[in-house]
């Protein structure tokens, strides 16, 4: 009956569980949707079915009733099952062709054939709908949407029983989406059951027989289609225990009446369309939405680092609008932006917790603003690893040698030392344990308590709903709704955040 | 919190295994060459570096930043047509002069350098290797490929000594000095150990980045052109073809010290070892009568040997760190 069954799979990393024992079966020929908020667990799920990542013991799969325990993404491929990922996963600088057939290029004597190849390569691309791609076109010369249609083609050019599309309609256009649900619906009468990870509630309503959801790593609930509600399957994507949370509310949620920031339509395309919104002076404002839904974009925008195409930014209650030039001209505006991608875009990972801390506010530690005072740098990151606590060996210390959360706690130091006055906060708790994440809430409360203007964007929900004095909802590149505390519920929030997705054939 | 007593200067270990080396060098060389161990292969040595070692710190600035400046020799060599041609022109100037013109030039160069970097973000090894063609053909050009002889009024400066050992080549090891203390202790150097760290990083931390970049290639052009100065003050003649290939000389000595070629991480200090390093081995070299291609094996193979033993050295620091 089933084609692909699983049991009981757990993933834990670094002793942070993701998944809790999830079971899932897949029959042939059915269209499965796989739903759930950010960090649900849908893509640790999908990575352990294609062999990517292995689960932990004592979980067990089984393909056409055999066991199955595939040790590579190959392995997987090999039995007929594939993934499409959500990022491309292709090479800019090769043909499609190349790309279709990059594993199991045609040969005749050990030299490519070409002409077989891009004959094939056409044949794949059509089916799809593709007519104007040339199979010796180069990917980088390609749309999203179109690269995204050639990575689907390439899953389909070969042998595929079972089929993972990890949000296959992120980046294309209504009448792509048309040829790929007329291409799943081919694949299902011929026999491919087919897992489809989706926040579009149309698109799996339009395609699926049945439906898994998932919730902080653990199975919800599988369902026929029919005989679930759109209501009741966002009740059953969010629905938990917020009590651990509450302490972190403002108890005194009246908003100052002092403006801090204003926003009048700041765009930046295509991730940033229109935002409009306020801080107020010692405000907690949270920033919700899907991954992808332009958040940290339009944080990117306010604080220059990348340019907006257009839009007003009103700063500390002034009523003529500042153009941002540059993050420089940001900082010296007194806006702080705590990236979301730490040690990439954050942190000096080789060099030390001093050096780090210190260099928002280099010339201040020096003589004639250039003399650096090694007493005075060393005595201020001390003071910083003293007040957050951060757990090191000392200040000499590379943060490159930290854990995540001690890792956050000098990029907080180093903004401290700043003292801006409007803080943006990207993801400040992703990866980080609970026990750092409630220092990092309680941090948040006082610097607002203190008169600092906050905006925290995040995808955990419970978290933005705990500390926020207000939530702005983000879905697909708009700002749809801000919610005033007591106002708002976990639903309500959600609903707006998938509401931008309406698309579909 | 732990309050172990950091270390305050890496420096001894970081720069023992070079001077290990050179006084290995020196060692061998002395016990197994007559004449090499004398106060006149030592005072050679130290009026040749001194364009070698300024021209070091300026690299080791360049590859702290994650760049790379092939220019260097050619920007020497067209400082140098530029002292010679007003030396020697239908109204001659004196060397003040004619050095400060020089050092405008290079100093030029290296802003057309930075500039050309930081405004396009095409990568350095292009840009100053567009430069490397560019200032040898000035210095062609403006000399009519000829070696201007100037005497000696472009002698004053090499001609000053104490105990020895001229002035330039005071001023360079003042130069490593003032570099090495500029790198660790100001501002200007710890932003461009971070810019060659995580320039992106730097960046959103509220820094600009453009500036630090371009002023890092002024200062290599600068100190190009103030090697020129002394070397023409010692040879009292200006020839175009000067510096031809210095840039990999000084790139390998650099090496050799261990300023890493990803960025982010060098001394000053390092690369003056670096440099005696190879000096030392081509005066040892030369004095023992190995032929000159034999000579350039033997450098080589230091030069891939020490990056090996700089692998090594760095992991394990970083483990003991």
């Amino acid at each position: 009956m089933s084609l692909l069954t699983a049991q009981n799979l757990s993933k834990t990393y670094a002793g942070n569980t993701v998944l809790h024992g999830v079971s899932l079966d897949l029959r042939p020929g059915e269209v499965h949707a796989l739903v759930g908020e950010n960090g649900a667990g849908k893509s640790t799920l999908c990575r352990i079915l294609s062999g990517i990542t292995p689960p932990d013991p004592g979980g067990s799969m089984q393909l056409r009733s055999q066991p199955y325990s595939p040790h590579s993404r190959r392995d997987a491929e090999h039995a007929g099952v594939r993934m499409v990922m959500q990022e491309l996963n292709l090479l800019p600088t090769l043909t499609v062709a190349e790309n279709i057939y990059i594993d199991s290029m045609p040969r005749r004597l050990g030299v490519i054939n070409y002409r077989k190849m891009n004959a094939d390569a056409s044949r794949a691309v059509e089916s799809l709908g593709l007519r104007n791609i040339q199979p010796n076109r180069l990917i980088s010369s390609l749309g999203v949407g179109q690269a995204q249609l050639v990575e689907i083609a390439a899953a389909l050019a070969k042998r595929c029983d079972v089929l993972f599309l990890d949000e296959p309609t992120a980046a294309l256009t209504s009448p792509e989406i048309a040829l790929l649900f007329t291409q799943i619906r081919r694949l299902q009468k011929a026999g491919v059951a087919i897992l489809y990870v989706s926040h579009r509630m149309e698109e799996i309503r339009a395609l699926a027989d049945r439906i898994t959801i998932l919730r902080d790593g653990r199975h919800i609930a599988t369902r026929p289609i029919s005989e679930i509600s759109h209501d009741e399957t966002v009740r059953l994507m969010v629905g938990r225990d917020l009590s651990q949370t509450a302490a972190f509310a403002n108890p005194n949620p009246t908003p100052s009446p002092q403006i801090a920031l204003q926003v009048e339509n700041l765009t930046r395309l295509p991730s940033v369309k229109n935002i409009s919104f306020q801080l107020h002076k010692g405000e907690i404002l949270g920033f919700a939405g899907l991954m992808g839904s332009g958040r940290t974009e339009t944080m990117r925008a306010l604080f220059a680092a990348d340019r907006p195409t257009s839009g007003r930014i009103y700063l500390h209650g002034s009523s003529a609008p500042t153009r941002l030039r540059s993050p420089r001209h940001a900082v010296r505006n007194r806006i702080a932006f705590l990236t979301e991608d730490r040690k990439s875009q954050g942190l000096l990972l080789p060099l030390s917790i001093q050096s780090n801390t210190s260099l928002t506010n280099l010339p201040s530690l020096s003589r004639l603003r250039f003399w650096i005072d090694p007493k005075r740098e060393r005595a201020t990151a001390e003071k910083y690893i003293t007040s957050l606590s951060t757990r090191c060996r000392s200040s000499q210390q590379p943060v490159g040698q930290l854990s995540g959360g001690n890792q956050q706690k000098v990029v907080l130091a180093k903004w401290l030392f700043r003292d801006c006055d409007i803080l943006i906060f990207d993801e400040p708790t992703r990866g980080i344990d609970v026990g750092a994440k409630f220092e990092i809430y309680r941090l948040l409360r006082s610097l607002a308590d203190a008169g600092k203007s906050i905006i925290v964007v995040s995808s955990d929900l419970p978290e933005l709903t705990a500390i926020s004095d207000r939530i702005a909802v983000m879905s697909a590149g708009h700002l749809v709704q801000t919610f005033p505390r007591g106002q708002w519920t976990e639903e309500s929030i959600l609903s707006a955040a998938l509401s931008q997705y309406k698309s579909g054939p | 919190m732990n309050t172990a007593t950091p270390r305050r200067f890496p420096l001894p270990i970081d720069q023992l295994g070079l001077l290990l080396v050179l006084a290995i060098l020196i060692l061998s060389f002395g016990l197994t060459t007559p004449f090499f161990l004398t106060t006149a292969t030592f005072s050679t040595i130290a009026n040749q570096i001194p364009a070698t070692l300024l021209i070091s710190v300026g690299m080791t600035y360049v590859l702290i930043i994650g760049g790379i400046d092939l220019s260097v020799g050619s920007i020497l060599g067209l400082s140098g047509g530029v002292i010679g041609v007003l030396m020697t022109g239908p109204h001659p100037q004196s060397l003040l002069v004619a050095a400060l013109a020089a050092l405008a030039t290079g100093m030029l160069c290296g802003l057309v350098n930075g500039l050309v970097t930081v405004t396009w973000s095409i990568p350095s090894f292009v840009v100053t290797l567009g430069m490397l063609e560019i200032a040898r053909g000035a210095a062609h050009w403006l000399t009519a490929s000829r070696t201007a002889y100037i005497g000696t009024p472009a002698g004053a400066l090499a001609d000053s000594s104490l105990a020895g050992l001229s002035l330039p080549f005071y001023l360079s090891i003042a130069s490593v000095l003032i570099g090495q203390f500029v790198l660790s202790r100001t501002t200007f150097g710890r932003y461009m150990v971070a810019v060659g760290t995580n320039e992106e990083a730097v960046r959103l931390s509220g820094i600009s980045t453009r500036p630090i970049k371009t002023a890092v290639f002024i200062i290599a052009g600068f100190l190009s052109a103030a090697g020129a100065v002394m070397d023409v003050s010692r040879s009292q003649a200006s020839n175009p073809n000067a510096g031809t290939g210095l840039e990999l000389d000084v790139i390998a000595a650099v090496v050799i010290g261990g300023t890493s070629l990803l960025g982010g991480r060098g001394s000053v200090i390092s690369s003056l070892l670096g440099v005696a390093i190879v000096s030392v081995l081509s005066a040892g070299l030369a004095a023992r009568g190995v032929h000159d291609e034999t000579k350039r094996l033997i450098t080589g193979t230091v030069i891939i040997a020490a990056v090996i033993l700089d692998y090594y050295r760095h992991r394990f620091t970083q483990r003991n760190q």
